[in-house]
């Protein structure tokens, strides 16, 4: 089991209800796809925030990702929808 | 490395400040442009828009931004200033900045940095409705995705 901090942003905040928290993740969770298919397991909230898992974008330590991307030794994990800045 | 200056904050921002400010005891400059993108009203439909941005990664985003820029077209300096926040109709959302010897480099420059910047630096857009109304999230257009891959042929 590894800890992890996530932190949420927009539509995918709004809809797990919450901006951050810490998860203990299972060994099983490798990649950052791992890891949203691992939160769709704990919950209607998360399941309808990430159902549209392909849209969804991933930072690492404040940096984009790919979904294949591994998440050991991350210390911030990030889940948000495309941006829509400028 | 030329000065690249980026500040994320909720106020608004000068823009002649901020070409005084890049260009200040300098002669080696030839060409200032800049950019800003205002907050629109959409036919009177559009209170204000609310724009939630990922603090720490913003900033970092939009630096690693304006140095590919610098880097790519020789820019002198380059700024980028983006606000969050409740923005009304009319008012200032962002700033870019960018200097280079000739014209060409600070118009491509300021033009890749806004490309980019829409679709990597993490930033969302709110609507809020002139009636009164908590609008949805602004979607992410293709168009925009377009916009940033046509730098992948330089």
């Amino acid at each position: 089991m590894a800890s992890v901090n996530l932190v949420y942003f927009a539509w995918v905040r709004e809809r797990i209800g919450r901006g951050e928290e810490t998860l203990e993740l299972p060994d099983s969770v490798v990649t950052a796809g791992d890891l949203l298919a691992h939160l769709k397991t704990l919950g209607d909230e998360y399941e309808a925030a990430l159902e549209h898992e392909n849209v969804i974008r991933v930072a690492i330590n404040q940096e984009h990702v790919e979904h294949d991307e591994k998440i050991a030794g991350a210390r911030e994990i990030a889940l948000f929808p495309p941006m829509t800045g400028g | 490395m030329a000065p690249v200056t980026v500040r994320v904050q909720r106020d608004d921002f000068d823009l002649a400040a901020e070409v005084r400010a890049l260009s200040a005891g300098r002669h080696d400059i030839g060409a200032v442009v800049t950019f800003s993108g205002l907050c629109r009203d959409e036919a009177g439909t559009l209170s204000a828009l609310e724009l939630e941005h990922y603090p720490g990664m913003a900033e970092a985003e939009i630096t690693r931004i304006c140095e590919e820029a610098v880097d790519h077209f020789a820019l002198q300096a380059a700024t980028a200033i983006h606000r969050y926040g409740k923005i009304a109709p009319g008012e200032n959302i962002v700033l870019v900045v960018t200097a280079s010897p000739h014209r060409q480099a600070a118009f491509d420059g300021a033009n890749f940095i806004m490309d980019f910047l829409k679709t990597a630096a993490p930033f969302w857009k709110k609507e809020h409705g002139a009636d009164g109304s908590e609008g949805g999230w602004v979607s992410a257009k293709d168009e925009d995705d377009s916009a940033r891959d046509r730098w992948s042929k330089i």
